[in-house]
């Protein structure tokens, strides 16, 4: 889908699932959109996460995008004719003692207060009965039932796919190296020569830095590898998402019997490398989690153990919206491990920033100012 | 040398860490223990020997020309480590390598159900080829099994496939293989060679090299002996599996007729490709190989790979037979030692002056065998849509074709997140070459444009309570106490 034009109304930086959505959305209102990705569209981030669409224990800057967002999942299949491998059984946060669940309680009063519904208290017997497996000891926590769980490459790759078949440009391959302003113009240089537009995105992911420090918006943003491991299939015992608030845990069991286990340990990552190094101490730490809290577990064997190349900022709070000192130029990068569930919605979002102005959708909280202006 | 048995028994760091007990492993690890360094050698079989010394010094096999006597030659390698010092860890399974942040290495292994992370200054991977997968339908049926297979069960345990037995395929080592079977009393109705007739045409410009080479006295042989008492079909241009829950025949196609050989056992070979399950995982690059086409870890002439401090020796580096895999071993050991400061360079390159020159040897030829027995296009990309190519999540042909076209996918990483094909226990070994020459076939490019799965360590599965009771590293207790 790559035609001959060098300029467009917008150009979008990276190809993870928040540069796709973009685009996606950027052409559904119409306007002519280049995208432009280093690697292949999903090679970062958006295709190797734990494929976790969770509403559950955001922090509240997030709610509101990620509720737009969750709309978008909830009819993925018509936005992009193809489900994602989306499905719904919900996400538990299971409390590991009362002290816990006290503090569960605190959570989910707390964001009945602001008008937020989708998180639910459930006791021991709630639990026991969304997550037989899990050892006696724990005494309830919190459900979100609309969260669920996709396909990482596979949805970032029906969102590009769909961008294109509306008419954007997708460049797979090709990395932006300098981006200055050319007139009424942004000019963005790439190793395969130059591209212009009156607006664009930096949808970098852990480059995203590069490309806001050349705009002269320097941000304080680290670049991390949280790691995952997977097993191979086991008999079916779980169905909703299991995450944990004080020791680190996420547990997925899919429809083929593999279990996906994380939980945001951290490996290395060298990014000019595109390549990550695994930290096994942690994983250790990580399966020792596991063999607590679900014994039926112990004997499962570990096939595969990654990292992905994440950007992670010091808020963990994704930086989102126009910038500070430029017309034309938009932030949407630094996601900080949980942005796979904000990207359908977020893309939605920006595009409408971008075509009108403005968006219902709040976004306090989430702009480059909080890093620029002091 | 120092048997390690329980995995306490490891005694880290150690200077040089070599997974592989082949030719290359066990001659990288006397040389470089024989130079005073500490060395480590892993394998996860149980006796020292590698693929074609396999079980030497334990097989069953008595009568010395069943074998043949090349694979007797192993027994003076393993007794050259025997002299030294190093540490010999058999049953030791590395599952991960990895740099550290202080320019060494951390290895994940596990020995007797336990795993433990050890730290070294250098690494040789030794790990040796695999067979080139051979996917022609009918292929997951019970009874049909690779020729290596077959050559393990008979030098481990001196077994023989059962009743009638046709062997197909392209290489040296199929009539190796043929006349070993036929030795040990395989009853083999057919050898059926795929052999392009073409391959002679490419194969014809490196023939006066393979003329004076060790390989032509050899191969002589080998096909005398096995083409002597066998029955031979060659042009073979298609072949399938028949049998409802075991193979009790082969479709043959040979110069557009088709006939059906009962068989009870169906061997197949297709030449050997390196494995680079560890390095690819490790983060070695790697290259498309077009004159043995196949993927191939990159490295320089000692061997070492775009990490520094990962050398790759032996046919893990390119295939090039045992004689050079040992000669190959040598040099990298010799590379690893200079790295560490135990040899100037110059020492280093007089040390390795004789294996050189005996290297260059024992390569010459090669790429005329390389050439000859390229396999057919209609066995590396099979035109059958039926045909099984992931056996671990039963993925066909058909699919990796119909999504690689509909879905625009251009690379075996994006094919798992749609078929899940390399995605189970065996991480792509029995599907990767064959999905990545797929796509090519159906986005008209190379395979070298196409890519490789990216490997995911560990390479083999450890379980998780085997995870979960981890020690701390001595690296990690170390940086507690500082
Ligand atoms: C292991 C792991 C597990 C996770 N689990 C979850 C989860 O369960 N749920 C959840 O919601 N989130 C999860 N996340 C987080 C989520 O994956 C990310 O927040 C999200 O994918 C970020 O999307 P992105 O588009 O911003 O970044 P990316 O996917 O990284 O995309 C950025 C793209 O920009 C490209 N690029 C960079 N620089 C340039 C340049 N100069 N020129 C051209 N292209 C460039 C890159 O190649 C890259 O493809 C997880 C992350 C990881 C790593």
């Amino acid at each position: 889908m790559s035609g001959d034009a060098r300029s467009a109304d917008i150009i979008v930086i990276g190809g993870g699932i928040h540069g796709c959505s973009t685009a996606l959305h950027c052409a559904m209102r119409g306007l002519s959109v280049i995208l432009i990705e280093k690697d292949h569209a999903g090679r970062h981030a958006s295709g190797v996460n734990a494929g976790g669409v969770r509403q559950l224990a955001r922090h509240v800057a997030e709610i509101p995008l990620s509720n737009a967002s969750m709309a978008l999942w909830h009819r993925i299949a018509d936005l992009v004719d193809d489900d994602c491998g989306f499905t719904c059984d919900g996400q538990v946060l299971v409390a590991e003692d009362d002290e816990d669940l006290g503090n569960c309680r605190t959570r989910v009063d707390d964001l009945t207060l602001r008008g937020f519904h989708h998180e639910e208290l459930i006791d021991a017997t709630e639990l026991r009965r969304l997550v037989p497996a899990v050892s006696d000891a724990c005494p309830g926590g919190v459900v979100s039932r609309r969260d669920g769980a996709a396909i990482p490459l596979r949805a970032t790759q029906a969102f590009k796919r769909k961008a294109a078949s509306l008419g954007a440009d997708i460049r797979e391959g090709v990395r932006v190296t300098r981006v200055v302003r050319d007139g009424a113009n942004w000019r963005v240089e790439t190793g395969e020569g130059a591209f212009l537009a009156p607006r664009i995105v930096n949808a970098a992911g852990a480059w995203a830095d590069r490309i806001a420090a050349d705009l002269g918006e320097p941000v304080p943003l680290d670049v991390i590898a949280p790691m995952l491991m997977i097993t191979a299939a086991m008999p079916a015992f779980i169905k909703p998402v299991v995450i944990l608030r004080k020791r680190k845990l996420s547990f997925k069991q899919f429809a083929n019997g593999t279990v996906l286990i994380g939980g945001g340990y951290l490996g290395r990552a060298i990014r000019d490398e595109n390549r990550t190094v695994l930290d096994w101490s942690k994983l250790a730490t990580n399966a020792k989690t596991v063999w607590d809290l679900f014994p039926i577990m112990r004997g499962a064997p570990i096939t595969r153990a990654w990292a992905g190349i994440e950007a992670r900022m010091p808020d963990d709070l994704p930086v989102f919206g126009p910038s500070a000192k430029h017309e034309g130029v938009f932030h949407q990068f630094g996601f900080s491990a949980h942005g796979f569930q904000l990207g359908p919605g977020a893309g939605a979002v920006m595009a409408e920033i971008i075509a009108t102005g403005s968006s219902n959708v709040p976004i306090d909280g989430l702009q480059i100012s909080r890093f620029t202006h002091h | 040398m120092i048997a390690i048995n329980a995995i306490d028994q490891l005694a880290e760091p150690y200077d040089i860490a070599i997974v592989g007990a082949g030719p290359a492993g066990l001659a990288a690890a006397a040389r470089a223990a024989e130079l005073g360094l500490s060395v480590l050698l892993a394998d996860e079989n149980p006796a020292p020997g590698g693929q074609i010394y396999r079980a030497v010094t334990t097989t069953p096999v008595a009568k010395r020309d069943v074998l043949g006597e090349d694979y007797w030659k192993g027994g003076a390698l393993v007794e050259r480590l025997t002299k030294t010092t190093a540490s010999y860890a058999p049953g030791c399974t590395v599952w991960s390598v990895a740099p550290d942040e202080e320019g060494g290495f951390e290895l994940g292994l596990s020995l007797g159900g336990r795993a433990r992370l050890i730290s070294a200054g250098q690494i040789i991977l030794a790990t040796g080829a695999q067979e080139r997968p051979f996917p022609i339908p009918g292929w997951t049926l019970p009874g049909v099994m690779t020729a290596g297979a077959a050559q393990i069960a008979l030098k481990s345990s001196g077994l023989v496939p059962s009743g009638r037995t046709v062997i197909a395929g392209c290489g040296p080592l199929l009539y190796l293989l043929a006349g070993q079977l036929a030795a040990a009393g395989a009853d083999i109705v057919a050898v059926l060679d795929t052999t392009p007739r073409r391959n002679w045409l490419s194969a014809l410009p490196a023939l006066p090299d393979f003329l004076r080479s060790p390989y032509l006295a050899k191969g002589l042989k080998l096909m005398a002996a096995a083409r002597g008492k066998l029955s031979f079909r060659t042009g073979v241009t298609a072949l399938a599996a028949q049998g409802a829950d075991k193979v009790t025949g082969v479709t043959v196609t040979r110069g557009g007729k088709t006939e059906t050989i009962a068989c009870d056992a169906l061997l197949l070979h297709h030449g050997v490709i390196p494995g680079i399950n560890l390095s690819n995982a490790a983060g070695c690059a790697q290259h498309f190989d077009t004159v043995q086409h196949c993927w191939t870890p990159t490295v320089d002439d000692w061997f070492a790979s775009s990490i520094p401090g990962i050398a790759i020796a032996g046919d893990g580096a390119g295939i090039g037979g045992a004689e050079s895999a040992a000669l190959r071993g040598e040099i990298a050991a010799l590379d690893a030692v200079r790295r560490l400061g135990h040899l100037t360079e110059g020492q280093r390159d007089s040390h390795a002056a004789p294996a050189r020159a005996e290297l260059a040897r024992s390569l010459r030829g090669r790429r005329f065998l390389d050439l000859l027995y390229r396999p057919a296009e209609t066995f590396l990309a099979p035109p059958a849509n039926e045909t099984i190519i992931c056996r671990c999540e039963e993925v066909t042909a058909g699919q990796i074709r119909d999504t690689a076209s509909r879905l625009g996918v251009t690379g075996p990483n994006q094919m798992k997140a749609f078929l899940r094909c390399g995605m189970g226990p065996c991480q792509g070994r029995l599907c990767g070459p064959t999905v990545v020459e797929l796509i090519a076939q159906v986005h008209g490019v190379s395979p070298a444009d196409t890519g490789y799965y990216r490997l995911r360590p560990p390479v083999k599965p450890i379980t998780l309570a085997e995870l979960a009771a981890l020690p701390p590293s001595e690296a990690a207790v170390k940086a507690v106490v500082r």
